[in-house]
């Protein structure tokens, strides 16, 4: 599987987009979607709630496990995607397109976000 | 001992096909090969090819054959005919049950043989305790794990896929039963013993001849629908058929009476001696189901999204009234479902204000009889 080099990776396996107006979009990545399975449930954070780096802001249920979503970066959620609600086999089938999860007006992220390579590298080992 | 996984015959098949594998009771096996959804799918309505080669097979052979398995096990195993199979129990001296297992019976009286198949989780402590049982019986219990290795062909479309690649009498093979035969020219216990809710096959062979044999059912199956199918979708589609399984509805905490399953401990068997394994305390289990009633194995189907899972508790006006024992968001009915034991009270089917605590929440279910599915025949 490629990841894109556009975005930067967080170690819950969350990708960010490039910020535009200081808004990116977070989703998870297609080695998380792998190791999720079917995707069946995605509890999302809302629009105008305050997430944290590092922190749970939801959860993504799958056939054989339910896994919380973190989010990458901290800041004010100003969309969630209610294709995902609707249909959750988007993660699946659309990690990095139609399966984005939130967007988030960042107003602090951490040091360890990695770029496409690192991220590569860092599943590989 | 090694640590490392045990791999089947059909190792490289998997990893061929891009399978997702997961460690099992020490094997490594396939948990899906793409989308565990679409494997249910594909069983539910046309079929799916299982590799199902870490069951444990324990043959017992000798002319004491029967009696010793109606001393081992609580089922009267002295009354299934040749070709016949049987769904029965081993239980400790406590009666807590130590595997459910299938009993097939291969030789006639003058050559008695079984093939007994437990959980592959099971496997070695069911060889130990037929091997301990064994003492003064004179019959052989063989380890026969080796020797097989185990496909499944579930679904629809399988009685047409098997009769495709052999002249075996499939028709005349009922559920329940096992006949060698010839499938795509290897040799194979053919058995119809299905744990997916389907009708079905299983095929018992050589582990030299098992990717051959993957091979031609896949040939015959591919352009009728038929996929590879994973452990994944194996639970989903017992789950939805109200299938028990080991560890999870039954455990050696329980009873075969507990579990809802007494019809499967036979107090009078076809043998001399009726004594049996366990049977003091299955009696009293027995009496102690009449007069005070365990906790019913009832299904659960949630009226929200959110997923029960084993372990997760049952409740009524904010009192834990059971346990969730197997749970999962099923493919066919779109919802979430579950089995789980609750108090006899809560367990008649329409059951109202019965909820999950789903990590602190209380979401509602509505109580089922099980099963979940069953097909249409």
């Amino acid at each position: 599987m490629s990841n894109p080099q556009q975005l930067r990776y967080s170690k819950e396996h969350e990708w960010l987009s490039a910020t535009e107006d200081g808004v990116a979009t977070v989703g998870i990545t297609e080695h998380a979607a792998n190791a999720l399975g079917d995707v069946v449930f995605a509890q999302l954070p809302e629009v105008g709630d305050t997430v944290t780096a590092g922190e749970s802001c939801g959860e993504l249920e799958s056939t054989k496990s339910v896994s919380d979503l973190y989010a990458p970066v901290t800041g004010e959620v100003v969309a969630a995607n209610q294709d995902v609600v609707d249909d959750p086999s988007l993660v699946n089938s659309a990690p990095f397109e139609g399966g984005w999860l939130f967007k988030v007006r960042i107003s602090g992220e951490p040091d360890d976000l990695m770029s496409a390579d690192e991220y590569t590298a860092f599943t590989a080992g | 001992m090694s640590t490392a996984p045990r791999l089947t015959a059909l190792d490289a098949v998997h990893r061929s096909l891009g399978a997702t594998m997961t460690d099992f009771a020490g094997w490594d096996m396939p948990l899906r090969y793409a989308s565990e959804r679409d494997e249910h799918n594909a069983v539910r309505t046309k079929a799916g090819l299982f590799d199902l080669s870490h069951m444990g097979e324990i043959t017992v052979t000798g002319p004491a054959a029967a009696d010793f398995l109606n001393f081992a096990l609580v089922g009267n195993i002295g009354s299934i005919g040749v070709g016949r199979a049987r769904y029965t129990m081993i239980v400790a001296e406590d009666g807590g049950i130590l595997d459910d297992l299938i009993v097939y019976r291969l030789g006639a009286a003058e050559a008695p043989e079984y093939m007994v198949v437990a959980n592959a989780s099971n496997a070695q402590v069911v060889l130990d305790a037929l091997t301990a049982r064994a003492d003064t019986f004179d019959v052989e219990v063989r380890d026969d794990r080796d020797a097989y290795a185990l496909l499944a062909v579930q679904g629809p479309e399988s009685p047409g896929i098997l009769k495709s690649l052999t002249d075996a009498d499939l028709d005349g093979l009922k559920y329940y039963a096992g006949l060698p035969g010839t499938v795509a020219g290897v040799s194979a216990l053919i058995a119809r013993t299905g744990y997916t809710g389907e009708d079905g096959f299983e095929l018992f062979v050589s582990p030299g001849d098992a990717e051959k044999l993957w091979g031609a059912l896949m040939e015959a199956g591919t352009p009728v629908g038929m996929v590879p199918a994973g452990l994944s979708c194996r639970d989903t589609l017992r789950l939805e058929a109200g299938m028990p399984l080991y560890g999870h509805e039954l455990t050696a905490e329980l009873t075969p009476f507990d579990a809802g399953l007494g019809r499967v401990v036979k107090f009078e068997k076809t043998s001399q001696s009726e004594t049996f394994v366990g049977r003091a305390a299955l009696t009293a289990a027995a009496e102690r189901a009449e007069t005070a009633p365990p906790r019913k194995l009832v299904g659960l189907i949630a009226e929200g999204r959110r997923v029960p899972r084993a372990g997760f508790s049952v409740v009524a006006d904010g009192k834990v009234i059971g346990e969730v024992t197997s749970g999962a968001p099923s493919p066919t009915l779109g919802k979430p479902i579950a089995m789980a034991y609750v108090d006899a009270e809560h367990a008649a089917p329409g059951t109202e204000g019965v909820g999950v605590d789903i990590r602190g929440t209380h979401e509602p279910y509505e109580v089922v009889a099980l099963p979940f599915y069953k097909r249409q025949k």
